[in-house]
């Protein structure tokens, strides 16, 4: 539709905007940051597909002592793509599809603050996907590890690893560029009224999560330069014999690393914190502690990095130290766990799928957590390093914390974005099968670890008396497949069904609620006015003297702001509301300059022509960007 | 749909004033400097940790010509003033002072990198590649780094000189010639830096000498 009527400054067909905003081919030139954030979700899932299956023939290799399913080599690289893909490829994308499509409805703003940007992050990230994942068609997939350790990672003779670094490499490009987006997004476009702190926890996590990303991903870029250089051009950074340092490597894994684990599981507890109230109804229990420990656990943890280096030797001061530090940051964890069981506390709960997924994710981390503890230990991690208990400590904060999380929001916001419920029942199905199975593969891990069994190894003898419970966890392994095969069934399933467009199913406290299901493109007829933290949730109910809740006389769930019902009297510009409000055109140049990033990428590890191919198009991409008619 | 008349929608982002009251622009560069601090303090790292554990020559002290490169250091610092110059011009609405200033800064940043490109060669000659010692490779990323950051500099400042000509840079687009200009103080001011921490630090000799 979209007939375009004014043309005022058009320099040249060249630089002509795409008007399309729906259709298959909309996709590829939306700046839409809800459409974006599908995007984001769709092709994070996809990874957690492919990065699921490599657990699978993982688990199908250790179920049995001495097997020879898996050769060595495909092991190697069946692990390590499995950590790039769930940790850069599944929980980055995913909470940046949360944080893509909720932020500007959260603070009441109609996009981002810059909408084209938002598009080239996500290519570029797709890209970085897609190139680290030819790979495996190219020559070999990575096979060091996701922590890609030196000197291993530079002398290893196989591409892999040079693709891991350029891939990395885009990956970061994407998320640097995303982060600075969102952070000034959430600075600076908010709705009146919309303070700091009646911002929900949410989109405080969001921002926190923005700046560990800005303040973190250089470091693993100088480190992954580094690696780079080393592999492609000779230099010397990680070789001893020449003076150079593998230990730096560490440092600058680690130095970003760490904070990553909070980029992955801060997410999933600001959508925690959105959830339990709203099946609690009852505010969140001391809303400026969860705030401020999520800010202190984004300081602190820029300042724990070396409790992954115990092993390593840097000497007792360091261990020392780094082993406060990190019992430190289990206080601000700490506090928010207690804030969300008084959450829950003497609520009037309801047990729908998303506070299931909720109170699962509070228990399976909670276990994460204290297992966490035990690693600051300086002693008991000499014993546990390198072993399946540190794989169990990490799954249970990544999954049982992260993945667990991510589904308490996928269920939560399904109706808001698609207008459909997902079913209950598949819902329940689904949490329980991955609850079990989760327990069943990571559980055993922690006594197969504290029994000695290595990570990263390929087999094992039946004399070392671990057979068993490593067929538990490959059994377990696939419950969790069956549980992610439910949720599948429960997606595509549910959109059969007519679509409710109900605003506010869940009779929610935020202002993503208070618009239609799914929202239009401009998100809200009128920007809202804010006037108290949980401000759509006073807009229905005031407290009696008594401290009763009761329905605000005009207000009721669902009633809220029906963009259809609302077709505006002038001129006949669209038959939906709205009209007058101008959103950002689409545009061809966010897809163009990521396109070249994978072109420069194939054009290092193959022929130079190609970086220069790859350069010149991202070059032309920026420029038409810049030159383009209505700047964002 | 909702995208009519797009071609003269404002941005989005001049809706309304911004919640902090800071242009987005500018929050948004402030911040990717902040962010590009980090990329330059891990690599000074590197080069620093690697001082001195160079196993064979040449050391820094063999190869490092300090009157030539104080001067072209000077050369890169002056850009600064004439980016001051250029901002200032546009801000008055005097394209024509801008547009000469703008290719200053442009010229002085070129003059930069030419001795940057000198330097490299003569050290080449005298032995010192990146594959030489650690001493090599960290000295020529690190300042090959800061040179792609001078060089991408230069080619915004071009691409500002020669959109002046389209009547594109006007008294309104002061915000994007103040934007280069903070990209280009930056630049500048993480050169005092490194030509403090490579340069003019004396390098205990390797081991080897």
């Amino acid at each position: 539709m979209a007939s375009v009527s004014v043309q005022a400054e058009r320099p040249g067909g060249l630089l002509q905007r795409p008007h399309a905003t729906t259709g298959f081919w909309s996709w590829f030139t939306t700046v839409d940051h809800k459409k974006i954030g599908i995007l984001y979700g769709i092709t994070a899932f996809g990874f957690f597909l492919i990065g699921g299956s490599e657990a699978l023939l993982i688990r199908v290799q250790l179920a049995r002592p001495d097997q020879t399913f898996l050769e060595p080599a495909v092991y190697n690289e069946l692990f390590t793509m499995h950590g790039i893909t769930m940790v850069f490829l599944v929980v980055m994308p995913l909470s940046a599809a949360f944080f893509n499509y909720l932020l500007p409805l959260m603070i009441g703003a109609r996009d981002v603050v810059f909408p084209r940007l938002n598009a080239f992050s996500y290519w570029a990230f797709l890209f970085a996907g897609l190139f680290i994942y030819s790979s495996w068609f190219l020559g070999g997939a990575p096979n060091g590890g996701w922590f890609g350790y030196a000197p291993n990672s530079v002398t290893d003779p196989s591409i892999g690893m040079t693709f891991y670094a350029i891939g990395l490499l885009i990956a970061g490009i994407a998320s640097t560029v995303s982060a600075v987006n969102l952070a000034v997004t959430v600075l600076n476009m908010r709705a009146p009224g919309m303070t700091l702190f009646r911002m929900p926890v949410f989109v405080w996590m969001g921002l926190v999560v923005q700046l560990l990303l800005a303040f973190s991903l250089p470091v693993i870029t100088i480190g992954l330069v580094e690696l780079l250089f080393d592999r492609l051009f000779g230099t010397h950074f990680f070789d001893v014999a020449a003076g150079g340092s593998p230990v730096l490597w560490q440092h600058l894994f680690w130095l970003f690393g760490h904070p990553e684990v909070y980029i992955l599981v801060l997410p999933a507890m600001g959508i925690v914190s959105e959830i339990l109230p709203v099946f609690a109804r009852k505010p969140l229990f001391g809303y400026q502690f969860v705030v401020f420990s999520g800010i202190a656990i984004g300081f602190i943890g820029f300042g724990v990095w070396a409790h992954h280096m115990f092993a390593v030797g840097l000497g007792p001061v360091a261990n020392t130290a780094f082993a406060v530090s990190t019992m430190i940051i289990a206080i601000p964890t700490g506090v928010k766990i207690f804030n969300w069981l008084g959450t829950l506390w003497n609520g009037d709960l309801r047990f729908a799928t998303p506070m299931l997924f909720s109170i699962g994710f509070i228990a399976m981390f909670v276990i994460g957590g204290l297992s966490g503890v035990t690693h600051a230990v300086v002693p008991s991690d000499y014993q546990q390093t390198d072993t399946y208990y540190i794989v169990a400590h990490f799954h249970y904060v990544l999954f049982g914390g992260a993945i667990f999380g991510l589904f308490a929001g996928i269920y939560f916001w399904w109706p808001k974005v698609f207008g459909r419920m997902l079913s209950e029942t598949w819902g329940r199905v689904n949490f329980w099968l991955m609850l079990i199975g989760f327990n069943m593969t990571f559980g055993p891990m922690h006594i197969l670890g504290l029994q000695g069994m290595p990570r990263r190894i390929q087999s094992y003898p039946a004399s070392l008396g671990l057979s068993f419970w490593n067929m538990v966890s490959s059994i377990g392994a696939f419950v969790i497949a069956i549980s992610v095969l439910v949720f599948l069934i429960n997606a595509v399933t549910s959109f059969r069904k007519p679509k409710q467009m109900e605003a506010d199913p869940w009779d929610a406290r935020t202002l993503e609620w208070s618009t239609s299901s799914p929202p239009p493109e401009y998100n809200f007829e009128e920007i809202p006015v804010v006037h108290s933290l949980d401000d759509l949730w006073h807009r229905k109910y005031a407290e009696t003297e008594g401290g009763r809740v009761v329905p605000v006389a005009a207000g009721g769930s669902g009633e809220m702001a029906s963009v259809g019902d609302h077709v505006g009297g002038d001129g006949g510009a669209g038959h939906e509301g709205g009209h007058a409000i101008h959103m950002p055109s689409p545009s061809y140049f966010p897809l163009i300059a990521a396109a070249g990033f994978p072109i420069a990428g194939y054009g290092l590890i193959f022929g130079v022509p190609a970086v220069v191919v790859g350069l010149v198009i991202t070059l032309a991409g920026f420029f038409g960007w810049a030159l383009e008619p209505s700047a964002e | 749909m909702a995208s009519l008349e797009h071609s003269v929608a404002p941005p989005v982002s001049d809706h309304a004033a911004t919640s902090t009251g800071l242009p987005s622009l500018k929050l948004a560069m402030w911040l990717f400097l902040a962010s590009d601090c980090l990329l330059f303090g891990a690599l000074i790292s590197t080069y620093v940790l690697y001082r001195g554990a160079s196993t064979t020559g040449p050391y820094p002290s063999d190869v490092f010509d300090i009157p030539f490169t104080s001067v072209s250091s000077f050369v890169l610092l002056a850009s600064s003033l004439t980016m001051v110059l250029a901002l200032a011009a546009i801000q008055r609405g005097d394209v024509g002072r801008s547009r000469v200033w703008l290719l200053a800064t442009a010229l002085l940043g070129m003059a930069f990198l030419g001795g940057q490109v000198y330097e490299f060669t003569s050290f080449v000659r005298e032995g010192l590649t990146l594959k030489t010692n650690v001493f090599g490779t960290s000295f020529y990323v690190l300042t090959g780094f800061h040179g792609t950051h001078v060089a991408v500099g230069v080619l915004m400042l071009l691409t500002l000189f020669t959109l002046s000509f389209a009547g594109k840079i006007t008294q309104d687009s002061a915000m994007t010639v103040e934007l280069v200009g903070l990209y280009w103080h930056f630049v500048d001011i993480v050169w005092i830096v490194i030509f403090t921490v490579v340069y003019l630090i004396p390098t205990n000799p390797g081991p080897g000498s």
